[in-house]
């Protein structure tokens, strides 16, 4: 099999428009394009309001702030403790990203291609550990970490995130791998490549647009994750969106700081999936998720 | 390192010497002779290990049951559960 | 695809399984223990048996909030289910701007924090200075999620769709994609109707994806904690307390550990049996296709 052939799986993308007859089409795009309206509405509120007096927001309804102030944001970034929080946010985030996709894929590469004892009963035993309600893990974990010594470290979260995105990496990364035909190992293996090689040279090219899926899921989770972050930290690895709890009730209902703290902290989010958008639709079309 | 605050009882690290050795006899049962999926009375095709779990799984639900229901030792619901675990793994 | 009998895989799956372990077997079992003691504080436990799991079984809130917590589930899966599928239906196909465009804004909700989810609930909700509650307001119906408890339990189902529609919408999406423009061609040319290329094209398709759908959304809505908690605090009255809240009312607020523990085994217990019987369905769902 040649080289090309061998790539031929991530390369294919369904362009699939022939469904649409035009009557239903303008049906179906008109309730996507309500649901993204009723999506952004929300949103687009927060953002107004994060940019109007708390004057102007209690005096009554502006579809638009007619005073726009930045003064909701000024007093955040005249905060020391903003940085901070976006910076721990972001480190353990990552951190969580990398380690649950280093030890998922080695992982998901033995699922998806060997049978051994207790495979399927791990597998269950993974997918577990993500529908377990974290509100029952809080207090042992609070002093497994405090007992290990990692208590208010970023590697803390880190670790405790692993609880339910190590099985989702794991559990998408199997899906990617196993539509990779097996014959690509075994022509590998027959060309002299040591596993080790073909894994990094060879197999995880192929499923880049799926490693791509599983970091940006690994990252969702982690970032939106509030109840684990905030229990196992206090000053020094305090998340952004828990500092935002504090600034707000520490200075009352300030509803424009509270809606300015809420646009910061969807950001980072939002460019992140901006960045990422072509990985992810690519990784969609290839229908494995 | 103080692991106190995991307040070990008799009771429950009986327990869960219990379910580890169990995991390890199954392991060792299926080294000696691989287990075949089987259909048995449960509605899907099993194996051993898939039995054993929902025979873990239901005795649990058993014994929440019989606390529910009954002030009778939780000894009787034992017994149930050990004989419904045998009845799964022999016949599920 | 066959797979090869290997036990040597179990060296790839080491490193998942010690750091998922660390995470879920010590905090598991520590639970377990505190379940059957009375805690006073560090050292000072005492042996109760199984008499916490006696008061749980009994506790009637517990019974309320566990009946709230299925109906809640059951109308998220009602609702977000078949809108996902039908906005998955709308999204444009191919590799176009528009495409990246609509999956970047419906991915948007998912990648908010969960409190800032109820924050902007909590916003754009109020009577006074939210958009929706002043709407409502001024077409005349007396909205008030903070002392109405249909109102807020609506609200929150309302809060949930909008979260989290767009992860069925998304997975279904994936599913779509798989299918072969060959498909659609001989439906074409088979002159089937919309509703059959959906019947019997689309939805068998999407079968994988849905369940998996219907897994995560499931056990997620029977977990929701957070964004209640910031948008109604569980209130009014109890409208709004599911079993995470009173859980997390009953370990931190009341400091009732032992209690709390046999809840969430009890929690963890029901949990599992319904993950194991979506579980069975998935993979034999996998085997069907196979055939």
């Amino acid at each position: 099999m040649s080289k090309a052939a061998v790539l031929a799986p991530g390369s294919l993308s369904a362009p699939a428009n022939i469904r649409r007859s035009s009557a239903r089409v303008s049906n179906r795009t008109i309730i996507l394009v309500c649901y993204i309206v009723f999506l952004m509405l929300p949103i687009y509120w927060m953002v107004n309001m994060s940019f109007k007096t708390n004057e102007e927001i209690l005096s009554g309804l502006t579809l638009y702030p007619h005073n726009p102030t930045l003064r909701n944001y000024a007093v955040i970034f005249t905060d020391p403790s903003w940085y901070s929080g976006y910076i721990n946010s972001i480190y353990y985030v990552t951190l969580n990203t990398i380690i649950s996709l280093t030890v998922a894929l080695p992982a998901a590469y033995a699922f998806s291609r060997y049978r051994f004892i207790g495979d399927k009963h791990v597998f269950f035993w993974l997918l577990t550990n993500k529908m377990a309600p974290p509100a029952v893990f809080l207090l042992p974990f609070f002093q497994l970490y405090q007992t290990v010594g990692l208590f208010d470290t970023h590697i803390a979260v880190a670790l405790a995130h692993c609880l339910f995105n190590v099985p989702l990496a794991v559990w998408i990364l199997e899906g990617f791998m196993s539509g990779v035909p097996r014959e690509i190992d075994e022509m590998a293996y027959i060309d002299g490549y040591s596993f080790p090689r073909f894994f990094g040279t060879v197999f995880l090219p192929m499923i880049r647009a799926g490693v791509g899926v599983t970091a940006f899921f690994c990252f969702m989770f982690s970032w939106v994750e509030l109840l684990l972050a905030r229990t196992l930290t206090s000053v020094d690895a305090k998340p952004i969106a828990a500092t935002m709890t504090r600034t707000v009730s520490a200075s009352g209902m300030d509803w424009g700081l509270l809606a300015a703290a809420g646009v910061l902290t969807i950001l980072p989010g939002a460019l992140v999936i901006w960045f990422v958008r072509n990985y992810i639709a690519k990784g969609f079309a290839l229908g494995r998720v | 390192m103080d692991m106190e605050w995991m307040a070990w009882t008799t009771p429950t690290a009986i327990f869960f010497v219990c379910i580890a050795l169990m995991l390890a006899g199954m392991t060792v049962w299926e080294v000696m002779s691989p287990t075949v999926e089987a259909k048995g009375f449960l509605p899907m095709r099993t194996t051993r290990g898939d039995r054993l779990f929902i025979g873990l799984l239901s005795s649990a639900f058993i014994h929440l049951g019989w606390l529910a229901a009954t002030d009778v030792s939780l000894w009787g619901a034992f017994a149930v559960s050990l004989a419904w675990i045998a009845l799964v793994i022999r016949f599920g | 695809m066959d797979k090869v009998q290997d036990n040597r895989a179990w060296f790839l799956i080491i490193p998942v399984f010690l750091i998922v372990a660390f995470s879920a077997v010590i905090p598991l079992m520590t639970v377990v223990n505190y379940s059957v003691q009375e805690i006073f504080g560090p050292g000072q436990t005492f042996f109760v048996g199984t008499e916490w799991f006696e008061v749980v079984l009994a506790d009637e809130r517990l019974h309320d909030a566990l009946i709230r917590q299925i109906i809640y589930s059951l109308a998220v899966l009602a609702i977000e289910i078949p809108l996902g599928i039908l906005i998955a239906l709308g999204m444009p196909g191919g590799r176009s701007a528009k495409t990246s465009l609509t999956l970047v804004l419906l991915a948007l909700p998912l990648l908010i924090p969960f409190n800032v989810v109820g924050t902007i609930w909590q916003i754009f909700g109020r009577g006074d200075i939210g958009l929706l509650g002043a709407t409502f307001r001024a077409i005349g119906i007396d909205y008030n999620y903070t002392n109405n408890s249909l109102d807020a339990w609506l609200t929150v189902l309302v809060m949930d769709v909008w979260h989290w529609t767009s992860l069925v919408a998304l997975l279904c999406y994936a599913g779509l994609q798989s299918i072969p423009p060959a498909f659609y061609q001989a439906a074409k040319i088979d002159g089937a109707s919309k509703w059959a290329v959906f019947r019997y094209i689309q939805l068998p398709k999407m079968r994988g994806v849905l369940i998996i759908a219907v897994l995560l959304r499931f056990m997620d809505s029977f977990m929701i904690y957070t964004e209640p908690f910031v948008l109604t605090g569980g209130g009014p009255g109890n409208s709004t307390t599911f079993l995470s809240q009173y859980l997390t009312q009953m370990a931190v607020g009341q400091f009732d550990i032992g209690k709390a523990a046999a809840f969430s085994i009890v929690y963890f217990l029901i949990v599992l049996l319904f993950s194991f019987i979506f579980y069975t369905i998935i993979t034999r769902t996998g085997e069907g296709e196979k055939k």
